[in-house]
């Protein structure tokens, strides 16, 4: 679905479903290179069980026009001018990655009309290692490359997709590959220069759920507990076989949990 | 800064898409010999049929040993995804059927598997598919047979049985220009010998039943997506695009991205026509696969050895293989198969079709039959067997002779093979001597 955010295209997905206004809306961000598709094995499930579910490709990402945005607090209003344009006016919203600091910001910004949030591998501060923000930069595949074995878990590495016949290693390349045109770069620049995660996470007052993997490299366990522990009314999960990416290492359990979440807090 | 250090192509050939079991701790890839699997509840059994969730329903559809090999074979290719198949016959007709309809048109090289070539001449024509067919070392052919309904091109990298190269990429240029994806066989090359998706193929399909599996056991197929094809472009893939009625307007690319191909040709192709591949073959093709890269490493030294013993021998009339210098193609098959182009020889007799079927008939070792790529060395006479289905114009156009004799190499000690073909060769020439008494 394409709607003109500030005179541009934005591209979502609502899982082939028409926006209903008596249905609450959850809204999924992407992380860094990445796209709506990452949600694939979430979004589908909530929107044929009662929600609006709007999973975004980010200014100049996937089939959005761009260019990509440059800091987090832009992507944050971003989503906000999507919804006002959309006229919802509230909204839950479930990030990845990059996509937790859009949300850690957005809530910040924008409290009037979050519901819930839930933040899935994500911390309060995303510094980026300066030969990979540089590589990156140069839209150089490498950074791909060495991106996509980062954020998987022994799991992602080896395989056992919960969707038969799929590859995490060769599904995470052609989507980072696709976005590797500046995309990448701004992202893990604007992830870089982003430091407003602990006042925003202390602004919080809506029920938050942090999901965190075990093996995650990029995030943590130990960051996933600080940026817990910065919000009030949040809980915690740790999925133990999962990589930094939960939403599709271990996507039933990602699911599962935010299903238990919005059942418990709607 | 450090590599990446994603496993490489020997690992994945062992490990890939295999996660120990966790109830037993099997090492070994258990063969899940079920036709269903248990729903945890309503809503779950629900949220498998809408694709919401993935998981395995019903083994027609999916079945779990089978989806291990299907990562493995992903993994070699560096594909997005894979879809096993039956046969290799089953992978080409689905990874055509997903995107072709009524009305549509496919160009495709001459030099193609007898098989390949009747479905694309005889069967799909009664389903309103038409194909033209283009000589492999014609490239401006290629160009200049697109029309606008034209879904894809599609071809053999090392064309059976005449072993013509095509030169994919320039192929693939014509078609990322005309806005189609190029379909390739891959079986006579395998993930080992070259990397299909980094010459230009979108999609790749194989007969798994050949060298991936290599020991002639069990047969199977497999169609491996990139997923950098962009099949929104032009209105043209309305299968992979437009919302589809089977899973409540379903728009595979928008939902599946990468994996857009994959997961149309399984939601639709596996439950429609049915093709599926069993686990226990699933389980006896991944064992090939443990020993694939010591397999190919054998058949191309192998196959060395009896191209210098074939040009050598006074029986023989010609030898063909793109390894050879005087080969037309061997530039560019060397340039895209650096490590060999392939196991398969094609050779003429002395004495046409006559001596080759003595040569055949003698032989005690080296097996007669209809296959290749087995770890046991294979001999046949294409024109009597393989592409005995295609008329004169037809033999003319695949590059098929009568005096031909195709050699499938194996991993036998040579020698033993050259006596084998020693014996051949002397009844080979016996009727010409007799006649010419």
């Amino acid at each position: 679905m394409k709607q003109k955010v500030n005179g541009k295209e934005a591209y979502f997905t609502t899982s082939g479903r028409d926006i209903d206004k008596n249905q609450p809306t959850i809204v999924f961000v992407h992380g860094s290179g990445l796209t709506h598709v990452s949600w694939v094995l979430q979004t589908r499930y909530f929107a044929f069980h009662g929600f609006n579910t709007i999973a975004v490709d980010l200014p100049g990402h996937g089939d959005s026009e761009g260019p990509p945005l440059e800091t987090i607090e832009e992507m944050a209003d971003w989503i906000s001018d999507l919804l006002d344009t959309l006229e919802i006016k509230k909204t839950s919203f479930v990030g990845h990655s990059q996509g937790c600091l859009i949300g850690l910001e957005f809530a910040h910004r924008h409290s009037d009309k979050l519901e819930l949030l839930a933040l899935i591998n994500g911390s309060l501060a995303m510094k980026m290692n300066p030969e990979l923000l540089n590589l990156a930069l140069n839209k150089d595949s490498k950074a791909v490359d060495l991106m996509i074995d980062w954020v998987h878990g022994p799991l992602g590495q080896v395989g056992g997709h919960p969707v038969p016949g799929l590859s995490h290693i060769g599904m995470g390349n052609q989507l980072v590959s696709s976005n590797n045109n500046g995309a990448l770069g701004a992202d893990f620049n604007a992830c870089d220069k982003y430091n407003n995660g602990e006042n925003a996470a202390k602004s919080i007052n809506k029920p938050t759920l942090c999901i965190i993997g075990r093996f995650d490299r990029m995030t943590p366990k130990k960051v996933g507990l600080e940026l817990a522990s910065k919000i009030n009314n949040s809980k915690s999960v740790i999925i133990e076989d999962s990589g930094h990416m939960s939403i599709l290492e271990t996507a039933s359990e990602t699911k599962n949990l935010l299903k238990d979440f919005f059942k418990t807090n709607y | 800064m450090t590599d990446p250090k994603t496993y490489k192509f020997n690992t994945k050939t062992l490990h890939s898409g295999h996660q120990p079991d966790k109830n037993f701790g099997s090492r070994a890839v258990p063969i899940y010999q079920s036709t269903s699997y248990l729903f945890q509840d309503a809503d779950h059994a629900a949220a498998l049929f809408n694709l919401e969730e993935g998981g395995h329903i019903y083994s027609r559809i999916s079945n779990p040993t089978v989806a291990v090999l299907e990562e493995r074979v992903a993994a070699l290719e560096g594909g997005s995804a894979t879809l096993a198949t039956a046969s290799g016959m089953s992978a080409m007709m689905l990874s055509l059927l997903t995107i072709c309809s009524a009305g549509d048109h496919i160009v495709a090289s001459s030099q193609l598997y007898g098989g390949s070539f009747n479905l694309l001449r005889l069967t799909l024509p009664r389903f309103g598919i038409e194909t033209t067919f283009v000589k492999p070392r014609d490239i401006e052919g290629f160009k200049n047979a697109i029309k606008p309904n034209t879904k894809c091109i599609f071809g053999e990298l090392i064309g059976n049985p005449g072993i013509e190269i095509m030169n994919l990429p320039e192929v693939s240029k014509i078609a990322r220009d005309a806005g189609i994806p190029v379909i390739i066989d891959g079986t006579f090359n395998t993930p080992y010998l070259c990397n299909l998706f980094d010459l230009g193929a979108d999609i790749i399909v194989h007969s798994l039943t050949k060298w991936m599996a290599g020991h002639g056991t069990s047969m199977g197929g497999a169609i491996v997506e990139k997923g950098e094809f962009d099949w929104t472009q032009g209105n043209k893939f309305p299968t992979m695009t437009e919302p589809y009625v089977g899973y409540h307007g379903l728009s595979f690319a928008e939902e599946f991205g990468p994996a857009a191909f994959t997961m149309r040709a399984r939601a639709e192709g596996m439950r429609d026509f049915g093709p599926c591949m069993s686990p226990t073959n699933a389980f006896n093709i991944l064992t090939g696969i443990e020993t694939l890269s010591i397999r190919m490493e054998k058949h191309i030294s192998n196959t060395k050895i009896m191209l210098d013993y074939l040009t050598n021998n006074e029986n023989v009339t010609w030898v063909n293989h793109p390894s050879l210098p005087d080969h037309p193609d061997h530039e560019i098959a060397m340039k895209l198969m650096p490590k060999g182009p392939g196991s398969m020889i094609a050779f003429g007799i002395k004495g046409g079709r006559e001596a080759g079927q003595s040569f055949i008939n003698a032989m005690k070792l080296t097996s007669h039959l209809a296959n290749v790529g087995d770890a046991k060395s294979l001999v046949i006479h294409p024109a009597s067997t393989t592409h005995s289905q295609m008329d004169k114009q037809s033999l003319e156009l695949a590059g098929l002779t009568e005096d031909m004799i195709r050699f499938s190499v194996g991993l036998e000690d040579m020698e033993d093979i050259m006596n084998d073909f020693d014996n051949g060769f002397r009844a080979s020439q016996k009727p010409r001597l007799v006649a010419s008494k």
